[in-house]
Formats: structure tokens, C-alpha cells, sequence
């Protein structure tokens, strides 16, 4: 991974030029920002060389395996990574993500990590129906299963069991919040909350990439003070907090996203932030602490 | 307006178009990659893996 051009100060990696890939671009260049954007499908990295000149990299590669080794393999060449290595890995892993989030003794879904499907089908019993069963390491809610009763866990066991991938076999188990009929999406860049929206949508999986539509709202004290904190545990600059509410009303951290997603949130806030802009910002302000 | 590589309708791209960047065929729905801008050259973009996204 030696960016061609040595003047520049900053990299975004990436594989994918979404629309949030291209805000950043636009933001960089506006605030005039020296970088270079870096194709990981085409990144190498020697071992045995450090980078000819430091640079502060985001990390918007879409994979989670090539963000991860992205990340570890430009931290070890001397580069400042945001989000970190760290902080990726532990995103990038439900049950890293649950413990760092209870280690913060912040409030979360009762959760259980069965070592075998069977182990899992225990887990549930303790954990009780109706419950959720997720992939380790998964995103936009795939595999995502809602469990109601012990027939149906059984069922899922199964086919878990038929999975070729060992990690598959470790069962991440969740208590079903009943939540209303939204959760929380909240971004945090460098220890600032820009902004929270509710995510609706006509399936019981709310992400954005399923066609949940978004909606702007002023957050609770609370909430801002959980969103600040769930990025803090897990060490990201760069965060999207995912939290619902129980049916007291009391917020729970569901996960926290390391490579964020912002097309959504954007619409809902319009002109009230710019989430482009904030980052690059951040970054220019990281720069000059990690760098002068 | 470059052709699309599926079904070699034309692509209407937005102004300052950028490589690597994800547009859709009007015609035929096909997600396609940008490989090059100077000229717009389009490729099928790859396949969603199953670590991709938040």
C-alpha cells in the first residue's frame, strides 16, 4: 500500500465510490485537501517498509475483511487510520461490539454467545422467546432471524449447524426488544453527535438498506449521552450508533458501525449538517494534532 | 453518453463523474462501476460479498 504521490496527506480508501464516498470527495476538495484515493482491490503492502511519508487514511473500504487488514496493514506502515484497526475489528464483531459496550456499563439487550448450536438452544432458553439470532460478523441485517419459540430455534439450529464456515457455528443471541415501530440511528464524529433520526420501515429489520425511510428528531439528553459513549467504548471516530428503545421508553445500544453509512441520515437533516463535511473536518483537525 | 456493457443502452451520467463510482442503467437496471472518466469507460460492478456494508 504505497500511494503513488508522497505530497498528498490524506487517503481514502475505498473500493466503491457510493454517494457518500463522492460527498467526501466533494468535501475534501472543497476545504482543499491534499489526498489521494486509493482502490484496496488494488492495495499491497511490504511487510519489511514503512510508509516514505505518514498519511491519515479513511477507511471506507465496504468489505469488513479488507477494511480490517486495510487498516492493521497501514497502521503497521506507520499511517493513522480512522476508524483504527481496533476499533474496526471490534465493530466489525457483534459480540466484540457487546462487550465493549457492557465494559462501558452502558444498557444493551440481554445477549448470549452459544459456542455450539446447541449451546445456543441452552442460551435462548435462558435468554427466553421471542429472541434474535445474528451472524458474528454481518451487516444490513442478513441472517438477522427472529426466534419465537423454541420449535422455531430448533429449526434455525439446524440449518446453522449446516453452514460451512466454523465462525458460522457461534451463535450471537438476543433478547426481541419490543420496540415501537422505529429504532435510532445516531453519527458521531470525533466525539460529537451530529444529529439523530428515527429509521422506519415496512420490515422488522430497519436498515436503510432495506428501503427503511428516515426521519429527523431532537434526541434526549440520554440518548446523546449513550450515542457519545457507545462510539467511545468501542473506540470509533467515525460512528453510527444503533439504538432502540425498550417499551419503557428506556434506550438500549443495539450495535455501533464503524464504516457508516450516511445517504439516509443526510436526507433526513437536509442543510442542518453536512455529515461530508464534518468528517473531513475531523480529519483536518486529527492531522494536525497526530502529524505537527 | 457511454454505452452500458449489459444491454448497450446509453448511461446518462451526472456532471463529474469520479472512477470507481456506482451508477445504475436507466435501461435495464444492471449496477454498474465506472473504471475510467477520460473516456467514461463502464464495467459490471462486482457482485454484493457477504461482508459488505455497516
Amino acid at each position: 500500500m504505497n500511494p503513488a504521490t508522497p505530497a498528498a496527506s490524506f487517503l481514502l480508501l475505498a473500493s466503491r465510490v457510493r454517494a457518500d464516498e463522492k460527498r467526501l470527495l466533494d468535501a475534501f476538495e472543497r476545504r482543499g485537501m491534499r489526498y489521494e484515493y486509493l482502490d484496496s482491490r488494488t492495495a499491497w503492502s511490504p511487510l519489511h517498509q514503512d510508509a516514505r511519508e505518514r498519511r491519515l487514511v479513511l477507511n471506507r473500504e465496504i468489505g469488513h475483511a479488507r477494511a480490517l487488514y486495510a487498516a492493521r496493514a497501514l497502521e503497521a506502515a506507520g499511517h493513522v487510520v480512522v476508524n483504527s484497526a481496533a476499533a474496526t475489528d471490534v465493530c466489525g464483531d457483534k459480540w466484540q461490539t457487546s462487550v465493549a459496550l457492557r465494559a462501558a456499563g452502558l444498557p444493551t439487550p440481554r445477549t448470549a454467545l452459544g459456542l455450539t448450536p446447541e449451546a445456543a438452544l441452552e442460551a435462548l432458553e435462558a435468554i427466553g422467546y421471542p429472541a434474535v439470532v445474528k451472524p458474528l460478523v454481518g451487516s444490513w441485517g442478513r441472517l438477522v432471524t427472529p426466534v419465537p419459540d423454541r420449535r422455531t430455534a430448533e429449526t434455525v439450529m439446524e440449518y446453522i449447524a449446516a453452514l460451512p464456515s466454523p465462525q458460522s457455528h457461534i451463535v450471537y443471541a438476543q433478547e426481541m426488544i419490543a420496540k415501537p415501530d422505529r429504532d435510532i440511528r445516531a453519527i458521531v464524529v470525533g466525539g460529537e453527535l451530529l444529529g439523530t433520526v428515527h429509521r422506519r420501515g415496512e420490515q422488522w429489520r430497519t436498515n436503510v438498506a432495506r428501503g427503511a425511510t428516515t426521519e429527523a428528531f431532537e434526541p434526549s439528553a440520554d440518548i446523546v449521552k449513550l450515542a457519545l459513549a457507545a462510539a467511545e467504548a468501542v473506540g470509533a471516530d467515525i460512528a453510527g450508533v444503533d439504538l432502540i428503545e425498550d417499551a419503557d421508553g428506556r434506550p438500549l445500544v443495539l450495535e455501533v458501525n464503524d464504516g457508516v453509512e450516511f445517504s439516509g441520515f443526510q436526507r433526513a437533516v437536509g442543510d442542518r449538517v453536512d455529515v461530508a463535511d464534518r468528517i473531513a473536518e475531523f480529519l483536518m483537525t486529527r492531522a494536525q494534532s497526530c502529524f505537527e | 453518453m457511454p454505452n452500458c456493457p449489459g444491454c448497450e443502452g446509453s448511461v446518462a451520467l451526472e456532471e463529474n463523474p469520479r472512477v470507481n463510482e456506482i451508477v445504475e442503467c436507466g435501461e435495464c437496471a444492471t449496477e454498474l462501476e465506472i473504471i475510467s472518466v477520460d473516456p467514461v469507460e463502464l464495467a459490471i460492478a462486482p457482485e454484493v460479498e457477504e461482508d459488505w456494508g455497516e
